[in-house]
């Protein structure tokens, strides 16, 4: 397939992997690099890269997978609104996502409506195709998701589709990952960034962490080669102690990023705080619908409040989303919480760290025929 | 969910095209890349393409790598 074999070559793979011990080797500590994208926790663990690298690299899972950070109140009030008869709309990984006493598919289970699309436009048709129903959109993901809600909010508004609404819950990751380099438990020594929030925002918006927090940004792609030249240039910042922005993932990313995706969020959305799970409410770190297309706003129209939510008892989903713990350091991990029975969004979502390291790890089957053994 | 896969764009009317990949086809919106050219790949998410896939930067980047034994942009170690 164009553009993806070229970037798995192998025999390129392990040249770039040598180097990257050999850098790593005259550091000569733990080097702890985190991503920020549940694609690319994916593609870590999908591809065999932590057997590439020497010891001492430490490649840990940031905050990147939109379900995943959705916290459960969000969810409350979506089951709230299929209770109340909304025709929601939503992509599908949120599905199966547990809330505090619910989730959409027992929700449907019991007649609730729902329905999985693959684009929010997907969603208006429907709003078009039913006009007597109230459709909520579950407005979920970063900023590579964003803009394209916004565009679909302003073909709802130069269509007249008046029965078209969204349940606003998009977040922005730079102030996410400025949270984490704030915060003294989460050590980071480099950042593989978002490749595709990057092709929206840009390399230049992480500059401030380079800058004030002396931390090493690479902007990366998705396939194994784009992964280890990112930490090949990660470690070699770190070798030469500085910290600046660089961008492995030109093909797809530029220094300004989608300027029309830009302007049309700015024209839909404001700026607001936004509460992550495991890591609270971030400051300026969500977007939500502004005043000139309110009408748009499920939250604004039809007021769900949510006074109490809880988290599954043991779920440490929230230490797993800041780096904090790998997922088979929790006690739920794979025997009672894995796909088929997900305790929390980490074991559910196909980019949640939890579901990736069951899939794609092998640690905990080899530890759980070991526990079988003895 | 980001799909890194690049898709070839084979049909273009206003926001309105259409990508090829493998076999498949699909509609796409080109809402927020209006720019884009019949037979340029572009990267698709949630139905809208958000990024052209740059030639020159695909060869410049395998050039570079293909050279890993000697530097890969730090100097020589």
């Amino acid at each position: 397939m164009k553009y993806i074999s070229e970037f798995r070559d192998h025999k390129l793979a392990r040249k770039i992997a040598l180097r990257i011990s050999r850098i790593a080797r005259s550091i000569d500590r733990e080097i702890r690099l985190m991503e920020v994208c549940g694609t690319h926790a994916l593609a870590i663990l999908k591809f065999a890269i932590k057997e590439l690298l020497p010891p001492n690299i430490n490649l840990v899972s940031g905050p990147g997978c939109p379900v995943c950070v959705t916290p459960n109140q969000y969810i409350d009030k979506a089951c709230i609104y299929m209770q109340r008869g909304f025709l929601v709309t939503t992509f599908g990984d949120m599905m199966r996502v547990p809330g505090s006493q619910s989730s959409l598919v027992r929700e449907k289970s019991r007649g609730g409506k729902v329905k999985i699309v693959y684009s929010p436009v997907d969603a208006l048709r429907i709003a078009k195709s039913y006009p007597q129903e109230k459709v909520i959109f579950l407005g979920i993901g970063f900023e590579t998701t964003a803009p394209t809600v916004a565009a679909s909010i302003l073909m709802a508004e130069e269509d007249g589709i008046k029965n078209f609404m969204v349940l606003c819950g998009h977040k922005l990751i730079p102030p996410a990952m400025k949270t984490l380099v704030e915060n003294k438990r989460v050590r980071i020594d480099g950042f593989l960034c978002p490749g595709h929030v990057s092709a929206i925002i840009g390399s230049e918006a992480y500059e401030f962490l380079a800058r004030d927090y002396n931390v090493p940004c690479v902007v990366t792609g998705f396939e194994p080669l784009d992964i280890l030249q990112g930490i090949n240039l990660l470690v070699s910042q770190i070798y030469r102690k500085e910290a600046i922005v660089e961008n492995e993932y030109t093909r797809i990313v530029t220094q300004k990023g989608n300027l029309k995706a830009k302007d049309l969020m700015e024209r839909v959305f404001k700026v607001s705080d936004s509460y992550w799970r495991g890591m609270g409410v971030i400051k300026s770190s969500g977007l939500s619908i502004n005043e000139d297309y309110s009408r748009y706003d499920a939250q604004l129209h039809y007021p769900v409040e949510i006074t109490s939510f809880k988290e599954k008892k043991g779920c440490r989903c929230g230490e797993v989303l800041q780096g904090l713990i790998e997922p088979r350091e929790c006690m739920l991990f794979g025997d009672p919480c894995n796909p088929s029975n997900p305790f929390g969004p980490c074991m559910v979502s196909v980019e949640g760290v939890c579901n990736i390291y069951y899939r794609f790890g092998s640690d905990h089957k080899v530890e759980k025929l070991n526990a079988r053994s003895n | 969910m980001c799909l890194a896969i690049p898709s070839k764009l084979i049909s273009k009317e206003g926001t309105k095209g259409e990508i090829e990949i493998g076999n498949i086809k699909r509609e796409v919106n080109l809402t927020l890349l209006p720019e884009v050219r019949i037979g340029d790949y572009v990267l698709v998410h949630a139905g809208f393409a958000i990024s052209k896939v740059d030639e020159k930067d695909v060869q410049e980047l395998l050039k570079l790598l293909s050279m890993a034994d000697i530097d890969l942009g730090c100097g020589k170690i």
